[in-house]
């Protein structure tokens, strides 16, 4: 029991890891706290499943698609809806408030079109769905093959941003904007970069969850709360400890829906939260001061 | 300036009056359509009112308006057969002040960007909740609303909270509470080396929101009949209650009214016309008022106003 | 003399990571005394004002005011408390008129008053600070100075048993510096306690009526001010060791 749920939980936390680092890097990188981020991940979802029935194509293939296509549409909209904020904001509070309500409103916007296109239904296809045994435990194959693409998917992130030059700007313009243009890097541009990368990563994470996971148009949400506490969980614009928070979440789902009720992971992602406000605000990861 | 009642808003309290006797009026002369569409904006009134009571002055922008309406309008479907009226709203505002206590206690001590976190998924949380409660406890999920209400009597009790909310805010600007929060939303390290207890202010502020709101939820229950989480704790109240008192201007007191009516009969358009397209178009027209009227259609006619007074901003 | 001691700093430390900015700072502000807290930059003064007045949280020691122990408290309490201050980088409350800003001060201060009391306090200590019948103006329309009267009249507004200043003098030109250290000067002669951040060595000499100097965080002297600023290891503190 104990082996199946934890080897259950390290499946999950991979896709749920993909995503909360697409959001650090938009709220660490961009500063933007991108509410629709669960919508991007259903779209993501949605994209795959589409793909998959109508022209039957495998959704590792669609990645090829998705994933090019979620870098374009993110940078389109840090370029046009996302800079004008940035633009006229006196300060970060007011950057804050006003990033707030556009991706909340952008929330219904995407929401409202899977909604157009696909109703309230629920959704799910069969893709890989053979057992495998790990550990003496059986699980779907689809899972594993999920959580290999997004660990390779992280190793390539953390390598890009540690390993390569554009990666060591970024970093520096999430430690400190002003200092990072003070040495010549484009800030805006490696904001820009930043966001959509970081759409990008949550839609990969979205395709891979639905290869898997039964959805539908309107549960963008939980999926955004779960990124927002797994990302303050690890400490704002902290990758590693985004991967940490999210394989902590998926365990504590994981424990939750099959020893209580899985109608409660919700809750107990709530939980976690608090905890987290309560005992450490700054993150696992972030320093006391 | 702040103390002695000035004579202009003499002459607001004795024409907001006289308007609402006006208003109450209306079921005598129609209950059908027209009654349904002030019904709607009096709800919208009240709750963009008690939104902007908080979320105005301390720019902590609440999402959770559909966790508290819910909430008052399940506390009806709990009591609503074994206690008297009066004591079923009593208990709505005391669950809508308790949960907003809650929210408060858990994130208003830290950053506003903690609070928005929580209070976007807790309608969510709440449905889920309550979700779970009625499947494993009650054993099914939705309950009817047997309580005989006429829709006369909704709108005369929306009209009534419309006029609390109206009232609460304009005592509380007149008072330290509201001094102390024009304080915090300019600078919350001066307000708290000044001795306001920042945190305190704002749980307090965010509990009366709360409450009204959950008021709202408990009058407009009976017009559901049949109640379930999923329509008790729609999402789409949160983000029409944040639209509304946007596009009206959430730093004046009057400002969401303002933006209540345009948008109420927007939305019945949107929804008349375009039914499977309600939620896009509506996202389209948040948006728009993000970019377009930061200030608020009250801003706008302020400043006007004082163009056409000869008054140099 | 410890007998009249109104605010107490003892062993205070803070560190932020690996940077210790306070380093076990102990000194006693006496009753109707102006105490100079001075130190070459980054050498922890801020830093210090900040550990009093609690918008930091000391990582060791204790800071009384008389008897009372106020380490650890937040700000607010501490403001209640009897201490108010001033900031290094001025803030005025941009939507309040001057006299809404400095009735804040009175307000939700020790004594709470409230009204056209508040009003009437603050309209005098306006009057006071060189800004008398400028009640009605927005603070973001104030020239720098007119913005840090409207600082300190909103800390006198509190009647403060200690006012905290962190340099509240910089940034002045010769003749507004004149009315500033005047100005000052009249506190001190009220009989009010001040501790005062400064680096303008004039002020210093007239007003204070001791130093503390501080260096990477921890107390280097303490004494009159021609005693430290005469002191071999302060000046070297300040110009580098070649000097002294
Ligand atoms: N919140 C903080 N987090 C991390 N380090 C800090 C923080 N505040 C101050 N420091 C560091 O502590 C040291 C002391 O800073 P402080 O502002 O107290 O100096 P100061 O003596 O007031 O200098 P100045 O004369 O320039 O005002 C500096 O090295 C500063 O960088
Ligand atoms: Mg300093």
């Amino acid at each position: 029991m104990l082996t199946a749920i934890l080897v259950a939980s390290v499946l999950l936390g991979g896709a749920y890891a993909l995503m909360a680092m697409g959001l650090t890097l938009q709220y660490g990188v961009a500063r933007i706290m991108n509410l629709a981020t669960g919508e991007t991940l259903m779209g993501a979802a949605f994209g795959s499943f589409w793909l998959f029935t109508a022209m039957q194509l495998s959704p590792l293939l669609s990645l090829l698609f998705i994933v090019p296509l979620a870098f374009a549409i993110n940078w389109a909209i840090y370029r046009w809806l996302l800079t004008p904020l940035v633009r006229r904001a006196k300060n970060q509070g007011m950057l804050e408030v006003d990033s707030i309500l556009a991706t909340f409103g952008l929330l219904f916007v995407i929401e409202g079109a899977m909604l157009a296109g696909f109703g309230g239904n629920y959704y799910s296809y069969s893709f890989l769905a053979e057992p495998v045994t790990l550990l003496g435990h059986s699980f779907g194959l689809n899972r594993v093959v999920a959580f290999g693409v997004a660990a390779l998917m992280a190793l390539a992130l953390y390598l890009g941003l540690n390993r390569t030059r554009y990666g060591t700007a970024i970093r520096a313009v999430a430690v400190d904007p002003v200092a990072a243009g003070l040495v010549a890097i484009d800030v805006p541009r490696a904001a820009a970069f930043a966001f959509a990368l970081g759409g990008a990563l949550t839609a990969c994470g979205g395709s891979l969850l639905s290869m898997f996971l039964t959805f539908n148009a309107s549960m963008g949400v939980v999926f955004t709360m779960k990124a927002l506490i797994i990302v303050i969980m690890g400490g704002v614009g902290d990758p590693r400890g985004a991967v940490i928070a999210a394989f902590l979440l998926a365990l504590v789902e994981t424990v939750v829906a099959a020893l209580v009720d899985p109608g409660l992971t919700l809750a107990a992602t709530y939980l976690l939260f608090v905890l987290t406000l309560l005992f450490r605000p700054q993150g696992l990861m972030g320093r006391r001061t | 300036m702040i103390f002695p009642m000035q004579r202009r808003e003499v002459i607001a309290v004795v024409a907001s009056t006289a308007a609402l006797a006006l208003l109450a009026g209306l079921p005598l002369a129609d209950d059908g359509f027209w009654l349904a569409l002030a019904i709607s904006i009096a709800s919208y009134v009240a709750m963009a009112t008690a939104w902007a009571l908080f979320s105005g002055p301390t720019n902590y922008v609440s999402l959770a308006t559909a966790a508290f309406f819910g909430s008052g309008a399940y506390v009806v479907s709990a009591l609503a057969e074994t206690a008297p009226w009066p004591v079923v709203l009593v208990a709505a505002a005391l669950v809508g002040a308790l949960l907003a206590l809650a929210t408060g206690l858990a994130t208003l001590r830290l950053s506003g960007v903690y609070f928005v976190i929580f209070s976007f998924g807790l309608a969510e949380l709440i449905r889920q909740l309550v979700t779970y409660y009625q499947t494993q406890v009650t054993g099914s999920v939705g309950r009817y609303i047997f309580v005989t209400i006429s829709a006369s009597e909704i709108y005369w009790q929306l009209l009534g909270l419309c006029a609390i909310a109206l009232f609460t805010g304009w005592a509380i600007q007149r008072s330290r509470l509201g001094f102390a929060l024009r304080v915090i939303g300019d600078d919350e390290t001066v307000a708290a080396h000044s001795g306001i207890d920042t945190a305190r202010v704002k749980v307090l502020l965010f509990c009366i929101s709360g409450a009204l709101i959950a008021l709202v939820g408990a009058v407009m229950a009976p017009r559901f009949t049949y109640i379930e989480p999923q329509i008790a704790y729609n999402p789409m109240v949160s983000f029409q209650v944040v639209i509304m008192a946007l596009l009206g201007g959430s730093k004046r007191l009057w400002g969401p009214l303002v933006g209540v009516i345009p948008f109420v009969l927007l939305h019945e358009w949107i929804a008349g016309r375009f039914p499977n397209h309600t939620h896009l178009l509506l996202g389209m027209v948040f948006l728009l008022v993000v970019y377009f009227v930061p200030q608020g259609v009250s801003g706008w006619l302020e400043k006007a106003w004082r163009r056409i007074r000869g008054e140099s901003a | 003399m410890s007998s009249t001691a109104i605010l107490s700093v003892t062993g205070l430390s803070k560190a932020f990571g690996g940077l210790l900015a306070v380093n076990q700072i102990s000194f006693d502000v006496h009753r109707g005394e102006i105490v100079g807290l001075i130190g070459p930059n980054g050498s922890g003064k801020t830093t210090l004002l900040n550990l009093i007045s609690g918008a930091l949280a000391p990582t060791q020691g204790s800071v009384r005011l008389r008897r009372r122990e106020l380490t650890g408290l937040p700000p607010h309490r501490i403001a209640r408390a009897g201490i108010s201050r001033s900031f290094q980088l001025v803030r005025v409350l941009p939507s309040l008129t001057a006299l809404e800003n400095v009735m804040v001060g009175a307000t939700f201060g020790p004594d709470a008053v409230w009204g056209a009391e508040a009003a009437a306090i603050a309209r005098a200590l306006l009057e006071r600070v060189g800004l008398g019948g400028r009640e009605n103006a927005m603070p973001e329309a104030m020239t720098y100075i007119d913005q840090k009267r409207i600082e300190l009249a909103r800390a006198l507004a509190a009647d403060p048993q200690v006012l905290l200043l962190d340099e509240w003098l910089a940034g002045l030109n010769p003749t507004e510096l004149r009315i500033g250290i005047a100005l000052i000067e009249s506190l001190h002669a009220e009989g009010r306690t001040i501790l005062m951040v400064e680096h303008v060595m004039d002020a210093i000499r007239s007003l204070c009526d001791r130093c503390v100097v501080m260096n990477a965080g921890s107390k280097l002297a303490e004494g009159s001010p021609e005693q430290v600023l005469s002191n071999h290891e302060v000046i070297a503190a300040y110009l580098g060791d070649d000097h002294a």
